[in-house]
This record gives structure tokens, sequence and C-alpha cells, in this order.
């Protein structure tokens, strides 16, 4: 019997460690989100200037659809996350980036390309999935990595942008420095770097028009 | 007393009962034709590393430690394998595009160059996983060199 009970014991002590550590390791993961959470909420300056954009995000949203529910006005609202997020970015902000990488995996994907052509629907899909990987990746990273998939993101963009066109005029513009050289997208004229941010805000040129 | 001898035969009861969920097991014989180590010229001291620190999780032949008999280990064995499949399977490497294979071997050169990968919760029992800066730099020139070739 009282062999019984040591063995019942140790059992029990086997599965207590074991359910132990598995609760560990959720209770961490826990623990992260609810601090991504609250730095997030904490951050007041952050939340209310999330708060304008993602209106400015659903605003646009709104208006596409009401104008015209064509398939480039899809193209524009990924365009305009595409240069929040840009915007984000030259402002160092990390958080807003996040979120502003979230409107983008959603605009991405409800981007519907059934008017284009057959290849055309092929490379589209190709970037779409592409562009929403980096995005997602965007949304949960931290500044550093953000700029890393931010440069890979600009190139899907720009091959998007060559493919569905877009009313607005844009400007290819280039970092030397950056990783060997990456470009971005911007809707001025003037250079501000996303990759360096105030670290190096006016650092690139102009490289091509588009429109 | 015997509070703790119901409380023993209640977690024996459980722990017992939990072994009997199954889990999926990643394991497969074939080797797709799409295989990173087919599609490209590997060379083989990079193959055996690549295999050893990565294909555990990401192809669809996992090498399965004892541990994984039992639950709950075998749980969060499925859970990991199953993520580390979606962000990249080696097995089904010639099934992407162009552009996203660039995307691809982007992202192993970061994860390598900044020690993401392979996961310290991993190498903390494969130690023959845990890639020598000699060895990241191997890997990182030969993805390196790939990409060229992929843009």
């Amino acid at each position: 019997m009282s062999k019984l009970r040591s063995t019942l014991g140790v059992v029990a002590i086997a599965f207590i460690t074991l359910t132990a550590v598995s609760c560990n390791d959720n209770k961490k993961e826990q623990n992260k989100a609810d601090g991504d959470h609250s730095e997030m909420s904490v951050d007041g300056d952050h939340s209310e200037m999330n708060h304008d954009n993602s209106d400015g995000h659903h605003d646009v949203d709104k208006n596409a659809m009401a104008i015209n529910d064509s398939q480039d006005s899809k193209a524009e609202v990924i365009l305009k996350d595409y240069f929040n997020l840009k915007n984000a970015l030259v402002g160092d902000d990390n958080a807003k980036a996040k979120d502003l990488g979230m409107a983008l995996t959603q605009s991405l994907k409800s981007f519907d390309v059934s008017s284009h052509s057959n290849t055309e629907q092929t490379e589209l899909k190709d970037i779409i999935v592409d562009a929403t990987e980096h995005a997602e990746h965007i949304s949960e990273s931290d500044i550093a990595h953000q700029r890393e998939h931010f440069k890979i993101l600009s190139k899907d963009i720009t091959d998007m942008v060559a493919i569905t066109g877009t009313n607005k005029k844009l400007y290819e513009q280039f970092c030397p420095m950056y990783d060997g050289g990456s470009v971005w997208l911007s809707m001025e004229k003037d250079i501000k770097n996303p990759y360096y941010g105030s670290q190096m805000l006016n650092c690139g040129k102009l490289q091509r028009e588009i429109n | 007393m015997k509070i703790f001898k119901v409380i023993a035969w209640i977690a024996l009861i459980a722990f017992v009962g939990i072994q009997f969920f199954p889990t999926d097991r990643n394991e497969s014989d074939l080797i797709p034709q799409t295989d990173f180590m087919l599609v490209n010229q590997v060379p083989t001291s990079i193959q055996n590393q690549l295999k050893e620190s990565c294909y555990d999780c990401h192809s669809n032949n996992t090498k399965y430690p004892w541990y994984n008999k039992i639950q709950p280990a075998a749980w969060y064995l499925e859970d990991h394998v199953k993520e580390g499949k979606s962000e990249l399977n080696f097995n089904e490497w010639d099934s992407l595009s162009r552009r996203r294979k660039a995307s691809k071997l982007r992202s192993i050169i970061k994860q390598v160059e900044s020690d993401e990968m392979p996961l310290s919760s991993y190498t903390l029992i494969h130690s023959d996983a845990v890639l020598s800066k000699a060895q990241q730099t191997e890997i990182i020139e030969y993805m390196r060199q790939l990409r060229g070739e992929a843009n």
C-alpha cells in the first residue's frame, strides 16, 4: 500500500510539474501580449494619434466605397495605408507603425484582383501574399525589424502600382545607405527618410516620378 | 491524508487521461521534388547543418525526442512545428515564386544573423542545433548568394 502511495506521489508530482511548465509558457505569452497592449494604451499621445489615424483609414475606406467600388479604389486604400505607415517610420513611431501594419494587412487582404487579366492576377496575388506577410510582421515587431520589412514591402507596393496604376502623383525615393541601398514611395517630393527617421531625416534622393 | 490521496488519484487519472489525446505527428518518408536541397546545389556541410538546426520545425519531417510521447509536452511541440512550418517549409521551397523566395531568404539571413533562429528553447535541448559563428557566416553567405540569383 505504501508502495502504491509513493508511486502515486511521484506520478502526481510529475504531472504537476509538466502542467506547471506548460501553464507558465501560456502565461508568459499572455504577459507578453498584455505588455504590448498596455504599452500601447498607456502612451496617451500615441493612442490619440492612432485614433485619428484609424478614423482616417475608415473615412478613406468609406469614401472609396461610396464613390467607386472598383479595384483601383482598393489599391488606393492600400497606398494610403502604406503612406501612413511610411510616415510613422519617418517619425520613429514604433507603436503607430504596428497599428498601421495591421491596417495595411487588412486592406491587402480585401484587395480583389478579379478585374485584371490572368497574368496580372497571378502577379498581383503573388505581390499581395508577400506584402501581407511583411505587413503582418510590421504589426508585431520593434522598429528596426519594421524597417527591414518595410524595404521589401516598398518593392512589393511599387510593383503593385506598376500593374494597378494610381491617380496620385508618386515619388520613388532612394536611400543609398540603408541595407545596400533601399527604395521607398512618397507623395511628397521632399525627402523624409523612413529607414532612419530623425537620425538622418533628409538623407536620400528622388529617383523617379510616377504619373 | 485522505485529501492527498484523492488529489493524487485525480492527478493520476488526469495525467493518464490526457495521454489518450492524439497529436498530429509531423512525419513523412517522402522528400518532395520542391525540397530546398533538391532544387539548389547546397554544399554538404550546409545541408547537414540546416537539417540539424532547422528541419525539425521547418520541414514535413520532425525527428521527435522521447518526451514527445508524453502529454502535455507533445502539444507544446506540435504548436511549435505548426508555427514553424507556416513561416517557412524547406520541403516546399520550390513552390514559392521568385518574389517569395527572395523574401524568405532575406528573413532566413536576418534571423540567423541576429541569433533569433534556431530558437533558444530548441537549442537548450538540441545542443547540436546550435550554430557557431563560423556556421552562421557560412549559411548567411550561401543564402545571400541564392538571393542574388533570385533577384
